[in-house]
């Protein structure tokens, strides 16, 4: 599925990411892939010590990123652990590897903030950032609810700016899937069509949930103000342990009861001063 | 090799229980990278990202702040024939809306030289794009306004040209008027339409703060420059209450592990200092008579809590927990 050439862009098809951790290995590929093919520049060789996860968060000069979660859970049926530990043991151990990306959101809270224009949605229904417009004004980076977006600091190359996952829109033009996705080795992320997706994403949580892993759900907000994203994932257990908010909101909501305080303060002003210099003068 | 160190003593200890006891139960510090980590969400990774604006943000909301309600101190005294105050006030809406302000901003920007294109767009649901029409409107009506003022009041021209210069200034200045006062609040809409919990969750409250501090802050300038008059004694004592109204809004509508950046940490001292200081102690100075005292106790409040709120949203941004809480809201 990953390594056909395919028209989108051309057609304007609505296309996604669906990255399943049951099957992700862990390799880190579509970090190195996407590092390359983006030319991101390096942001730090820091050892975080939290297992095997030494890029920590998505960041302006991180667009992939590969969580290591130790959960005190059973991974299915499979026995895990030290030394053959038992399927019903009370110490139970799983690891599971997720790679997080910008969600591209249906109602992207970047694309809402940006101030230039600069964000855009393009034809196949991503979020992208055109660098050479966007002046580093900052206000993407608390609008959006996933974290993803992020100011690059100095003195990385291309500081100042707003960056993140393109959706390798310029891969996907010449009719090329996007790095991260041609190179992983077992499809746990797959690129393709948002409702083929879709299908696949439900037919394999039903898969999973057959197969004993009770807690495989999709992460899909669909039922929040965002609307549902177009790159989304499947989950086992809470999405909070892979730091995904549960009930994520686009930040627009909030506009109205902000600007009805606004106006009533300004009015306010207004008539004190008034008062204040017709009676007190 | 035997070491009194504390550090090769509790190695001792514990190679004792094990052998005493055959196994050793203790938990012990919760070390970064063990097996199941304790931390909240993801090893204790920020869910949300923290603001990224540095000390020239909170200066801009101070100045900007105060400027706009500048222009709104100056209508009121153009109307009722205080051209001297009006002047005054409409030379601190100029330097402070026109000058200092998008001075600030633009040395905020990650790439100033691109600064234009903040008006490249309109966009009615970005607070930050209408902030920069604000603000750039409002600096197309106080210049022009303070400089047909000042060329009215120093009889430059004589006949018609002098009368439709006292009209030119008058609707200009009601214009900055009218722009000062959005420029004064939308401050607070620009932080409180965001993912920072602390600040979403006080968004009718930050307009509020941000605009009345802006007003008490022009009422105290002017007072600082000389201009002691009753008119802004009450504007000071009416700014001052409304802080102190909010003030008590804070500690009683607190939102738990949501909000406790507001309440806890530097962040937390930050904002009640502030609000104490532009608040309950302005009112008391301004009652003992104490008018230049209240003045600056006003606007070193107006600007520290302009830090703590940005401060705020630094922490409240870093902390998995509150994001997580907020979200029940």
């Amino acid at each position: 599925m990953n390594q056909r050439k395919h028209s989108y862009v051309r057609d304007h098809v609505e296309v996604g990411f669906f990255t399943d951790p049951s099957v992700c290995i862990g390799c880190k590929a579509c970090e190195v892939a996407c590092k390359e093919w983006n030319q991101v520049p390096d942001d730090g060789f820091t050892w975080s010590g939290n297992s095997y996860d030494n890029t920590g968060h998505l960041g302006a000069s991180t667009w992939r990123h590969v969580m290591f979660l130790e959960q005190d859970r059973q991974k299915g049926n499979q026995v895990t652990g030290p030394m053959g530990l038992a399927s019903d043991s009370e110490d139970p151990f799983r690891w599971v590897f997720l790679s997080d990306v910008c969600k591209h959101c249906e109602e992207a809270g970047c694309l809402e903030a940006c101030p230039t224009g600069s964000i855009v949605r393009t034809e196949v229904g991503s979020v992208l950032v055109q660098n050479d417009v966007c002046n580093g004004c900052g206000y993407c980076v608390v609008s959006c609810p996933f974290g993803v977006i992020d100011r690059r600091p100095e003195p990385l190359h291309d500081a100042g700016g707003a960056f993140k996952c393109t959706f390798c829109y310029d891969r996907q033009k010449s009719g090329l899937v996007p790095a991260c996705a041609k190179v992983c080795p077992t499809e746990s992320i797959v690129f393709g069509r948002l409702d083929d997706l879709r299908a696949r994403g439900a037919e394999r949580v039903q898969q999973l949930q057959q197969g004993g892993y009770t807690d495989a759900q999709l992460y899909d907000p669909t039922e929040t103000s965002v609307r549902g994203i177009h790159a989304f994932f499947l989950i086992l257990g809470e999405p909070e342990a892979y730091g995904l908010p549960p009930k994520p909101q686009v930040p627009t909501i909030y506009l109205k009861s902000a600007w009805t305080s606004a106006f009533a303060t300004a009015i306010a002003s207004i008539i004190a001063t008034l008062v204040a210099f017709a009676f007190f003068s | 090799m035997t070491s009194n160190a504390p550090s090769e003593k509790r190695l001792e200890e514990l190679r004792e229980q094990a052998w005493r006891e055959g196994v050793v139960p203790d938990k012990g510090v919760d070390v970064a990278g063990g097996p199941i980590p304790r931390k909240p969400g993801y090893y204790g990774q920020p869910v949300v990202r923290p603001p990224v604006w540095t000390w020239q943000v909170p200066l801009y909301f101070f100045f900007g702040g105060m400027a706009g309600m500048a222009a709104v101190v100056a209508s009121g005294a153009i109307i009722f024939h205080q051209v001297d105050l009006a002047r005054a006030a409409m030379w601190i809406a100029a330097i402070g809306g026109a000058v200092i302000s998008p001075v600030l901003l633009i040395m905020d920007l990650g790439r100033p030289r691109l600064f234009l294109n903040m008006l490249r767009v309109f966009k009615h649901r970005s607070a930050m794009s209408m902030g920069a029409w604000i603000l750039s409107t409002f600096g197309a009506c106080v210049v022009p306004g303070l400089i047909a003022l000042e060329l009215n009041a120093h009889q430059v021209f004589a006949g018609t040209l002098d009368q439709l210069l006292c009209v030119a200034s008058c609707v200009f200045i009601f214009g900055s008027a009218i722009f000062g006062t959005l420029l004064a609040t939308y401050t607070g809409v620009l932080i409180g339409a965001t993912v920072i919990p602390a600040w979403f969750l006080h968004r009718a409250l930050l307009p509020i703060h941000f605009g009345t501090a802006g007003l008490g802050s022009a009422a105290a300038v002017l007072e600082l420059l000389g201009h002691r008059m009753p008119a802004l004694n009450v504007l000071g004592f009416y700014a001052a209450a409304v802080e102190s109204a909010l003030l008590i809004w804070l500690s009683v509508d607190k939102h738990g592990v949501a909000d406790r950046a507001i309440h806890e940490h530097g962040s937390g001292w930050l904002i009640r200092i502030g609000e104490v200081l532009n608040g309950p102690l302005a009112i008391v100075l301004r009652l003992l008579g104490m008018v230049p005292f209240a003045a600056i106790s006003f606007l070193i409040g107006a600007l520290v809590s302009r830090f703590g709120w940005i401060a705020v949203g630094k922490v409240s941004g870093s902390d998995p927990e509150s994001v997580f809480a907020a979200e029940r809201y």
